[in-house]
């Protein structure tokens, strides 16, 4: 009897690791994480092209695991969705396939080529296709519309007039009613390196600590005095603005779908605010990519050929509020929620002094440090009050290091460099 | 039996030496070759990065500070709970049950109650609008209110920690025998020289644990804190979590793992010898 349950054990267990999950395409995403999310992908994004498991991870965790099946050479995962900057690192590591086929394909069908050239993240050869886009917004209840300066117009905002509203709501409501994602999990470090610093400096990296960054950080502080002190604490800016803690926010689409769709008839979207040097804004891309190894790279082809057709593209505007990357017009019966975020979405890439900043390319693993230079220099200059000239000096010495480890060059907005992106 | 064949005991433990070797040594060590090295040669880079980084002195200032006050004051309600329930004859064990609740409770989720409580939008600000004493919500979570959520992390912890410190008195207590007590009564000692002369040096042991235990853990400190205060009120776990998550720098985050171990370890040699433990009284 005893032999006989050890053997049992025994061969359920060979069993147990001999069986793969059979024939299935592991699509391993850290976008659409949440239930109802992956629900549509696997219920509807995913209808008709195989046998695919739609499984989500934490941008951490997922890059722990790609390291690790990396490293073991032992490949589970066929297909990987995630954000531009968390793809980054495994390229950098040479850990996907040449999509060089597909991208000219998708070119061809209407695919913007500047999107797909972010795909190719400083290198020769494509290393994924972008699968949706976003950006970020500002939203505000209709209730506030009312303090709005004279002469204001919600959709071309100026640093100024966003102060001067900031002030007017602190003055009739008691609270400051400006609220920002800049807690543990919040996106702040995006609205630095993509809205702050090329609306007033007209760059990201390069001009990181001249005067026009001196300028812009006071002109912060004024802002700042009219936020939230609660900000530092936010991560979803649909949280504290559905819950009436702020009247007015920034943060990227997805992370005020939740309070806008909810109510879309109380709330107004708009563009970001404008500096001296323009309307800055940043595009959110995720891409699709095949790691090295793929157990199944044939069927991974097939989820992006399905993934970037014109319907299902259209599909994820309408069931999970990213945008497409392909060049087509999204339909009439929108959610209403989505529709406010897609209109200034357009109103933001239309502006007349619109600046686009695009997405750190060539950083490898060091994106996270790269957002540290800009958190850390808002948290000594904002909120410890530190002098702006010594922090950004310490700071600039900082990301100087950075892009010189890095070798990564300069991107827009910031002018081209030959070797790494000086801070000058 | 064990004369003639020595080496069962050790067999027999050999399971969990291995086990323990397998998960606990091997990633100790990668995790102080990780943190001493710098791209595959030994290097000192890490520390430095660790402590030159802007919020490495305010998570060491504030994990010390926490531990300084939320230990003692654990320590003190432990002693008074256990003392209580000591003199209850019927229903200690609901009482004992019911105090020892937060501990079935996850840190995270303890955190989260507590910010459920004392967020803008919580019942503390409810609570204090509905009695009049405030006009509006109130931050006491904020960067601009530090003592109010110093002491919103130090009452969550000391609620959420205060059981298991509790339990292993209690457990003390147990062991004490009544007739001691009785014959100090006799030769008249008050209840109070009673505690101190009879009752704590015989807990010694139980003290000796609940305090490496409770001191250990509260250098570890981070759900709690990281639900309240966030970004905010920066601990060395936390930063810990930071460097690997967020900036996705191994070699700081283990730089960062290695200090706790040390600090860890240096409470527990210094409770070790602080409150010396009878050699006799040890099983």
């Amino acid at each position: 009897m005893k032999r006989l349950l050890s053997f049992g054990i025994l061969a359920s267990t060979v069993l147990t690791f001999a069986s793969p999950s059979l024939a299935q395409t592991v699509f391993l995403s850290t976008q659409l994480r949440p239930i109802e999310e992956a629900t549509v992908v696997r219920e509807e994004l995913l209808q008709g092209v195989g046998d695919i498991d739609y499984v989500v991870e934490e941008p951490p965790q997922f890059a722990v695991r790609m390291e690790a099946e990396r490293q073991a050479g032992k490949h589970t995962i066929s297909l990987v969705g995630a954000l531009h900057g968390e793809l980054s690192p495994i390229a950098d590591r040479d850990g996907f396939e040449p999509l060089d086929e597909l991208a000219k394909k998708l070119a061809d069908g209407g695919m913007p080529q500047s999107l797909l050239d972010l795909g190719k993240l400083g290198k020769t050869s494509q290393q994924y296709i972008p699968w949706m886009q976003a950006t970020y917004v500002m939203a505000a209840h209709k209730d506030a519309l009312q303090h709005l300066p004279e002469g204001a117009d919600v959709n071309t905002l100026s640093y100024d007039q966003l102060i001067e509203w900031g002030r007017k709501l602190q003055e009739a409501t008691g609270q400051p009613q400006i609220g920002f994602p800049a807690g543990p999990k919040g996106l702040m470090a995006r609205y630095f390196e993509g809205y702050f610093y090329p609306s007033f400096t007209g760059g990201v990296v390069r001009t990181f600590q001249n005067a026009d960054a001196a300028a812009g950080w006071e002109k912060f502080k004024e802002l700042w005095a009219q936020v939230n002190p609660n900000s530092t604490n936010y991560d979803f800016m649909q949280e504290p603005l559905a819950a009436g803690e702020v009247m007015v926010a920034w943060d990227h689409v997805a992370r005020l779908r939740n309070a806008i769709s909810a109510s879309p008839d109380d709330y107004v979207v708009f563009p970001a605010p404008a500096g001296p040097k323009g309307r800055g804004y940043m595009p959110v891309v995720a891409g699709l990519a095949i790691p090295k190894g793929a157990p199944d790279a044939a069927g991974a082809t097939k989820v992006i050929e399905h993934l970037t057709m014109q319907e299902t593209q259209l599909l994820t505007a309408q069931r999970v509020g990213f945008f497409p990357t392909l060049n087509v017009q999204l339909p009439p019966d929108l959610d209403p929620g989505v529709a406010l975020l897609a209109g200034a979405v357009t109103a933001t890439q239309a502006a007349d002094d619109a600046l686009i900043s695009l997405l750190p390319v060539g950083l490898g693993d060091k994106g996270g440090e790269f957002n540290k230079v800009y958190m850390d220099s808002f948290q000594r200059i904002v909120l410890q009050n530190e002098p702006v000239a010594d922090v950004l000096k310490a700071q600039g010495a900082t990301l100087s290091k950075l892009m010189t480890d890095t070798k990564a060059a300069c991107w827009a907005p910031d002018a081209k460099s030959d070797g790494p992106c000086p801070v000058e | 039996m064990t004369q003639t064949r020595p080496w069962v005991p050790y067999l027999l433990i050999l399971p969990s030496v291995a086990f323990l070797a397998l998960l606990f040594i091997v990633p100790l060590v990668q995790t102080i070759w990780l943190a001493i090295s710098d791209n595959g040669a030994p290097s000192l880079a890490n520390a430095q990065r660790m402590v030159n980084d802007i919020n490495f002195g305010r998570s060491v200032q504030n994990t010390f500070l926490l531990t300084a006050v939320v230990v003692p004051v654990q320590l003190a309600i432990a002693l008074a709970m256990g003392t209580m329930v000591a003199k209850i004859a019927g229903g200690r064990e609901t009482i004992l049950w019911i105090w020892t609740i937060p501990l079935a409770i996850s840190d995270l989720a303890a955190g989260l109650v507590w910010l459920s409580i004392l967020q803008n939008t919580g019942y503390f600000n409810s609570l204090l609008f509905g009695l009049g004493l405030i006009e509006r919500q109130t931050s006491w979570l904020s960067y601009q209110t530090p003592v109010a959520l110093f002491i919103a992390i130090a009452i969550a912890e000391i609620w959420r920690g205060t059981a298991i410190v509790m339990v292993i008195i209690v457990a003390g207590l147990n062991q004490v025998p009544k007739e001691f007590k009785e014959a100090a009564e006799i030769f008249g000692a008050g209840p109070w020289t009673r505690f101190w002369r009879i009752t704590l040096p015989l807990i010694r042991p139980a003290l000796q644990s609940a305090l490496i235990l409770r001191t250990v853990l509260a250098f570890e400190v981070f759900a709690v804190v990281y639900a309240l205060g966030g970004r905010n009120f920066p601990v060395l776990v936390g930063e810990a979590y930071n460097w690997q998550n967020q900036n996705q720098n191994y070699g700081v985050a283990a730089a960062y793992a290695v200090l706790i171990m040390v600090i860890s370890l240096a409470a527990t040699l210094v409770y070790l010898k602080a409150i010396k433990v009878d050699p006799e009284r040890l099983p």
